[in-house]
């Protein structure tokens, strides 16, 4: 299939030829790929993608272990009302 | 043995913007060198603001300077780095802050910004959405603006590799060694290069690698957070500052932005519920729409803040050690404006701005501190 039409991160819309490309323009590492390309910066916070982008990466770069990133709170989007500390003084 | 005009530490905006500059000038034998990746520092974790309504004479003309240099870049950088003029609208709580903010406006208005004080009704006229009853008024400075950080990297980073600037990510600067009184070569944990200048851009490893040499600096690391929501139809063009509050709205359509959480110095840079709860608390009583609005993401990163919250930059005791460092929460803003500076120090052994020079490490020493009143979140 063409790398053009397989969908690795669905959130933000980056495809394999994508990842591809910007790996050959030196964004080799997943931090550096995550922000050039937004991958993994979607509202599922990268649970779907990261794991394929990792094995991706290691298929590229020829290594056979993955690395992996931090991930951020909070764990599932949740609303900024949720955190107002109401009757307190500020 | 690999030797270099010029070799920068640090692969955030100064080594890179001073990389830029020296390119452009016709020093193409250049190398930065970055521990971890391009942007990784305090660069990719800023909150993208560009402004200058400042209080001192450096830093408002440094600022007005450095504006029209983001200009430039956003017409002249072939990789998009989304500056945009939307303005700073900074929300005046009383009587109180509205004289003083007066008082800077006229200020910034000697020096060429033009900032305005604004009422309630022009603020709504800006930004329906804020809540206007417990402010006075606004300074506000129209061409005051934003820009995305990692889009500035990668546009940076292309420019200066298309000029023949080596990259090296993923290697830790460990040494510095001497001759003469002049630095010589940096030692990497995994080469050796010998310079003719070296940049210290090191952002929070600034202090440490400057200590190799025995020269110190007085730095500080401040841990600072920030939170990005889910996008949103564009509705927010300028920076909302109240109090200790800022916010606004990325080019991808989230709403970013941070508070102070007047915190001890610290190297930490992991999050808290409690910077989350006053963020919430303050962003929400400032527009109201925002309290269903979801959070994405938070992160921490640092301000390397120097005594006077001023940076410092230009030349050391060591002649060819050059500074960028100790921005105090204004790195990135005035990433365009200093490494031009450094790299005009570099080429003609001289800053081209006045107010420049009353910046450099001597002011510690000579005991002529600066005082900025305007620091936010
Ligand atoms: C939450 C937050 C919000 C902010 N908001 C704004 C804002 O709105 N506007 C603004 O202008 N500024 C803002 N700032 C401040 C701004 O981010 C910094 O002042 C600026 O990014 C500094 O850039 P720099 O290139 O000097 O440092 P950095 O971006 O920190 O780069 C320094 C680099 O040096 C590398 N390094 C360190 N030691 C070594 C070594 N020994 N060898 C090799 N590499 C090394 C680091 O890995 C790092 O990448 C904010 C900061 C934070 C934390
Ligand atoms: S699939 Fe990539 S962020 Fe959700």
């Amino acid at each position: 299939m063409n790398d053009s039409l397989i969908l690795i991160c669905r959130c933000e819309d980056v495809t394999l030829e994508e990842i591809k490309e910007a790996f050959n323009k030196g964004f080799k590492d997943i931090e550096s790929l995550r922000r050039h390309l937004n991958i993994g910066t979607g509202p599922c916070q990268g649970k779907t993608c990261i794991p394929l982008l990792e094995k991706t990466l290691a298929q590229l770069s020829g290594k056979n272990e993955i690395e992996t990133i931090s991930t951020r709170p909070p764990e599932s989007p949740v609303p900024f009302g949720v955190f107002i500390k109401r009757g307190k003084k500020e | 043995m690999k030797s270099f005009d010029v070799v920068i530490i640090g692969g955030g905006i100064t080594g890179l913007s001073t990389a830029y500059y020296l390119n452009k000038m016709g020093v193409k034998n250049v190398l930065i060198i970055e521990k971890n990746y391009l942007g990784s520092g305090s660069t990719g974790r800023c909150g993208t603001g560009i402004r200058q309504q400042f209080t001192t004479k450096e830093h408002i003309v440094l600022m007005r300077e450095s504006v029209k240099l983001w200009k430039e870049w956003e017409n002249s950088l072939e990789h998009p780095i989304h500056f945009k003029q939307g303005g700073y609208i900074w929300l005046l709580r009383n009587n109180e802050e509205l004289k003083q903010y007066k008082n800077y406006v006229k200020m910034q208005n000697l020096l060429g910004v033009p900032t305005q004080i604004i009422s309630k009704e022009e603020i709504k006229e800006i930004v329906p959405e804020i809540n206007t009853d417990d402010i006075v008024g606004a300074s506000w400075c129209s061409t005051d603006g934003n820009a995305y950080p990692f889009e500035v990297i990668d546009a940076l980073k292309f420019f200066v590799e298309s000029k023949g600037t080596t990259i090296k990510t993923f290697e830790e600067v460990k040494n510095i060694t001497l001759k003469n009184g002049l630095i010589q070569s940096v030692i990497t944990d995994n080469d050796i290069y010998y310079t003719s200048f070296l940049v210290n851009g090191a952002g929070t490893g600034a202090k440490k690698t400057a200590k190799i040499i025995e020269i110190e600096l007085p730095l500080e690391n401040y841990r600072h957070q920030i939170v990005v929501s889910e996008p949103l139809e564009d509705f927010l063009n300028p920076m909302v500052v109240k109090g200790e509050l800022y916010f606004t709205q990325t080019h991808r359509g989230r709403v970013i932005g941070g508070t102070d959480m007047n915190e001890s110095p610290t190297d930490s840079i992991s999050t808290s519920i409690d910077f989350l709860e006053k963020f919430a608390t303050e962003v929400v009583k400032t527009i109201p729409q925002l309290s269903s609005i979801k959070i994405m993401r938070q992160w921490a990163g640092s301000y390397v803040v120097t005594p006077d919250h001023h940076p410092i930059i230009g030349p050391s005791e060591i002649s060819n050690f050059i500074l960028g460092c100790g921005y105090s929460g204004h790195g990135f803003m005035l990433g365009p404006i200093v490494g031009k500076l450094l790299a005009s120090y570099i080429i003609d052994g001289k800053m081209f701005l006045p107010e420049a020079d009353n910046l450099t490490i001597k002011r510690f020493k000579e005991g002529k501190l600066i005082q900025e009143k305007a620091v936010i979140g």
